[in-house]
């Protein structure tokens, strides 16, 4: 198993158990607070160093798209913020390829790079976590 | 708790960081390291400003880890290393740095 | 897995994309308003129907009969209360519970 808690010592029977967390995101980011809530949940734990992904299913996909501008509704817009997940170590970005293209969009919209995978793909990605959870 | 430089007056938080980022200045980071006994050298500045760059790229306070990686990439590795950023803001880099640059308290930090 | 709904399917996509999703011998659990997808003669029915051929599909009882569904639910889904909602959680392996 990979060290990786940055020189940070820790009981061994703490530091070598890595778990599978799989973050579901379905909601657009303006709406609702789920998003952000999801989005901080996922930099709060990234400190933890478990094995992190996150997908965007549904209107999630929305959370991802170029072109932000939220000074007139009055709101921060936090899609910046996707972009410094790969600095807290988060590589693993999936994209329901139906849920995107329902909505007009490609990966070329997205203001990150993601891993487009079809649905029965993506059930597979779920299926093998140990926690999921979901915003 | 509001903090007053050149006879201007700036709202803060109860833990002294700066309510509306668009009020900071450096007369005011000078003010708020000043109450922490601690005078800001080149090196604090550089620190500073490289937070204060990396607020408006992303929209958030780096943690202490992701800071100090992306220091050491900026900066090289004599500065992006704990030891180094911790002697410079011993009340924690991320912590007191973002204080001083008027962003809010990093994500995460309790 | 587990699966659980806790919106209607009237209401919200959460049901659909689950029944999308379960993959076979997963198990989903209808709760709160999730159990409005559990019922006869509904527009949902027949897929809730399809889906119980390869998933397992619960519906929290107490739930069901806050809402006066009590002899409407769908032949073969399986009528559970919070301590069977607590076995379900304690047998499978990971939960998703869909928004």
């Amino acid at each position: 198993m990979s060290e990786t808690t940055g020189g940070v010592e820790m009981d061994e029977d703490v530091s070598g158990v890595v778990k599978k967390f799989l973050y579901v995101n379905r909601k657009a980011p303006y709406g609702t607070i789920y998003a952000l809530e999801s989005l901080e949940v996922v930099l709060i734990a990234a400190a933890f160093d478990q094995d992190v992904s996150l997908v965007f299913l549904d209107d999630g996909v929305y959370q991802l798209a170029k072109g932000q501008h939220t000074k007139t509704i009055d709101v921060k817009n936090f899609s910046p913020t996707y972009r410094a997940l790969e600095g807290y170590d988060i590589e693993k970005l999936y994209v329901e390829k139906e849920s995107l293209e329902a909505r007009g969009l490609t990966t070329e919209d997205l203001i990150v790079p993601v891993t487009l995978l079809p649905a029965a793909e993506m059930a597979e990605l779920m299926d093998g976590q140990d926690v999921v959870l979901s915003f | 708790m509001p903090i007053v430089v050149n006879g201007q007056s700036y709202e803060t938080d109860e833990e002294g960081y700066l309510t509306n980022r668009n009020d900071w200045n450096e007369d005011l980071a000078k003010e708020m390291a000043k109450v922490d006994n601690c005078s800001l050298s080149d090196n604090h500045w550089e620190v500073i400003n490289f937070l204060r760059e990396y607020y408006d790229e992303y929209q958030i306070a780096p943690a202490v880890r992701v800071l100090t990686k992306a220091i050491g990439k900026k900066l090289g590795p004599d500065k992006g290393n704990s030891k180094y950023l911790y002697e410079l803001f011993p009340y924690g880099p991320a912590k007191q740095a973002c204080k001083y640059a008027g962003l809010p308290k990093p994500t995460g930090c309790v | 897995m587990l699966h659980t709904v806790n919106k209607s399917p009237f209401e919200r996509n959460a049901l659909e994309r689950c029944l999308q999703y379960a993959k076979k011998g997963s198990a989903i659990l209808l709760i709160e308003d999730g159990v409005y997808g559990a019922l006869k003669g509904t527009a949902v029915t027949d897929k809730v129907k399809k889906a119980m051929k390869n998933v397992s599909i619960y519906a929290l009882y107490p739930d069901i009969e806050a809402r006066g569904m009590q002899d409407r639910a769908i032949d073969g889904i399986r009528l559970v209360d919070y301590g069977g909602f607590v076995d379900l959680v304690a047998e499978h392996r990971n939960v998703h519970s869909w928004l």
